[in-house]
């Protein structure tokens, strides 16, 4: 029982930055922009927060560090996609490239260090307060936060106004426009957002799960947080399942190595990118869901008026 | 003060020229800021940094090297992404490619038969496009996203190359070396420029222009394919094909991405490394759209990236900066030259009306 259950929590925390990336990505694309840079600001993220941790040993200010980092990436793409109405793939994977690229430069002189600090130090300080600090030890404090930025995020977009501005903006940004909401500002806002929540999972990956520095640490892991939007249909609900679903299977490879099944190592490890592909046939398929859940002008900037 | 963007009545073809170049000019102001971060001198650096590397014969040689697979991949790319094809998998088909032939290249490289080579070649092909040709079938038949599927089995292709050279293709003799043995005579292309590297297969890149420019301007198919990238529905109205778009469009970056696969395994590499690639795939992206999806453009563009990737190792080995330095170089190249995009179908105008939309404060 205590052995699943450990299962049951690695797979979590496999799946914690799936989800902080997907849910980012999920509002931004609720707003109708269609970001592809998420690999890019989680390599960014993860760098910046892995420099911030290594430099000061202190947990809050890598999230920070990556946050903002994140949130900067996100704002220069959004300028491309909302200002300069570029088109959202190319400047998407402009973005990508960029951060891959950015990453592997600012990181040269970290490859290989890893991060000399305590349990204590990389629960954020949290483990030592009194009567909840046990918590912290057994889940980690960002763990904790991505449940309650789910539950947030939850209810924004299903239960409050705000939420249903969002999505109209992203369902019709023409119409949200005429009616006079300030679309650009809340798509300004909403690819801001997804680059603060790509940051974290970066810097998740780089300081919480690995605790080293590598370049390509991130490993794809951005593009599977897009695939996870659209698996979820853009709903957070099923961005939960889903992540922890990914989660759960690169358990499954490193369980696999260790217990040495008769399975090729490599054929495990491509498999979160093939499970990838299948979920995203099997989502895809039909067509009337893929219509419904979509939002109708993902991807479209709003004409400039002239 | 504010700017705002008034439409064009048609698009401007001097400024769809000039934003590339203009597009380099702001990028070598922001190398010559990296530079002087580094604490050294922006201007002669600039100039070391793009003159070192073709500085002799053999660094000219090794341009060409390079440019021959990005032009080549790019070129495949474009007739894809000017149909709205987003195909971003050239990695894992370059990779698609090298494992096509690898097994042939191998076992026949020894014998002294002229077909060793053309036969690479031509399962290259086959493997860069049956490995594009499984998201185009995804696209089509299930609606899957091409983007994410044709991303992901990168990773698929590049674990498949490391299970292979560390087992069945693994060098005996190799000091148990991830790597295959070292290919034969007959599986290699001879070399094209004595005194450097350049060889036979540089010439591949002419002829992709070449191919690419007749089907995107002589053909109706081109013409079908650029039609669908301007307008979806137009196209559908005229009874173009959307299925047969994606699969050409698919299948030509796939093609072209496979025999760059074999040029650089029975070229430059002469052996099968676990990392067949170094990031060909994703540079040809840049490469494609610095051309501006134009297969002369594309010519131009390669070998502008090229040289950055040269201008990467001389980085490191005479500024002492990180080879990475040209990726990011590379990259701030495609945000500048996709922000100055835009004013070839709008012009900048100072506006006292501030009431009108549209503006960038």
């Amino acid at each position: 029982m205590t052995e699943l259950l450990a299962l049951m929590l690695a797979a979590v925390v496999a799946g914690t930055p799936l989800l902080y990336a997907a849910l980012g990505e999920l509002i931004t694309e609720r707003s109708g922009i269609l970001n592809l840079g998420v690999e890019g600001m989680m390599v960014i993220g993860a760098i910046a927060g892995f420099a911030a941790v290594y430099a000061t040993g202190n947990l809050w200010l890598g999230v920070l560090a990556a946050g903002l980092s994140g949130g900067v990436l996100a704002l220069a793409f959004g300028f491309l996609a909302i200002s300069l109405r570029v088109n959202h793939v190319a400047a998407g994977l402009a973005l990508t490239i960029f951060g891959i690229s950015l990453g592997a430069y600012v990181g040269k002189p970290l490859v290989g260090q890893s991060l000399n600090i305590t349990d204590a130090q990389l629960s954020g300080g949290l483990t030592s307060i009194p009567l909840v600090g046990p918590l912290f030890s057994a889940v980690h404090p960002l763990v904790w936060i991505s449940w309650l930025l789910f539950a947030g995020l939850w209810y924004f977009t299903s239960r409050t106004r705000a939420g249903l501005v969002l999505r109209a903006v992203g369902e019709s940004t023409a119409s949200a426009d005429a009616i006079g909401y300030p679309v650009m500002r809340i798509q300004y806002l909403a690819t801001g957002f997804g680059g603060v929540m790509a940051g974290i999972a970066g810097v998740f990956i780089s300081v919480v799960y690995t605790s080293i520095w590598t370049e390509g640490i991130i490993a794809g892991r951005g593009w599977i947080a897009v695939a996870l939007v659209i698996f979820a249909t853009w709903r957070p609900g099923r961005c939960l399942v889903g992540a922890y679903l990914f989660g759960g299977m690169t358990i499954a490879e490193l369980l696999g190595q260790v217990m040495g099944l008769g399975v090729p190592t490599e054929l495990l490890s491509a498999t979160p990118y093939l499970a990838t592909v299948i979920v995203l046939v099997l989502i895809s398929r039909k067509d009337s869901t893929m219509r419904l859940s979509v939002p109708a002008s993902l991807g479209k900037s709003l004409d400039i008026k002239g | 003060m504010q700017f705002r963007f008034e439409a064009r009545p048609t698009p401007s073809r001097k400024v769809f020229w000039l934003s590339p170049l203009v597009a380099i000019a702001l990028s070598c102001l922001v190398a010559m800021a990296i530079f002087a971060l580094s604490g050294l001198a922006p201007v002669a650096s600039l100039i070391t940094f793009i003159t070192e590397p073709v500085s002799t014969m053999y660094g000219f040689g090794e341009l060409l090297i390079k440019a021959a697979p990005l032009i080549l991949i790019a070129v495949g790319l474009a007739i894809g992404f000017r149909a709205n094809v987003w195909n971003i998998g050239a990695e894992g088909q370059i990779i698609m490619g090298v494992i096509f032939s690898g097994g042939l290249a191998l076992a026949y490289g020894d014998s002294d038969s002229w077909l060793v080579l053309p036969g690479m070649v031509l399962l290259g092909l086959l493997g860069g496009s049956v490995w594009a040709s499984i998201p185009a079938l995804l696209r089509i038949h299930f609606r899957a996203n091409e983007i994410l599927t044709s991303l992901m089995l990168n990773y698929v292709a590049h674990f498949a190359l490391i299970f292979l050279v560390h087992g069945i293709w693994r060098d005996p003799a190799g000091f148990n070396f991830p790597q295959s043995k070292p290919l034969g005579e007959a599986a290699l292309f001879p070399v094209l420029i004595e005194g450097t590297r350049a060889n036979l297969s540089i010439l591949f890149a002419p002829l992709a222009v070449l191919l690419a420019w007749l089907l995107l301007k002589r053909s109706f198919l081109g013409f079908q394919l650029q039609a669908r990238g301007v307008s979806q529905s137009a196209a559908q109205y005229a009874g173009f094909r959307a299925d047969r778009a994606i699969l050409v469009g698919m299948l030509c970056g796939g093609a072209a991405a496979g025999v760059a696969g074999v040029a650089e395994v029975a070229g430059p590499l002469g052996q099968i490394y676990p990392s067949v690639t170094p990031g060909y795939g994703y540079a040809a992206i840049i490469v494609a759209f610095l051309g501006q999806l134009h297969p002369v453009g594309i010519l131009f563009a390669g070998l502008l990236m090229a040289l950055l990737y040269l201008s990467g190792d001389a980085a490191q080995m005479i500024l002492g900066l990180p080879p990475s330095i040209a990726g990011v170089i590379q990259a701030t190249l495609l945000f500048f030259l996709l922000s100055t995009e835009v004013l070839v179908n709008y012009r900048l105008r100072r506006s006292r009306d501030l009431s009108s939309g549209g503006s960038i404060a």
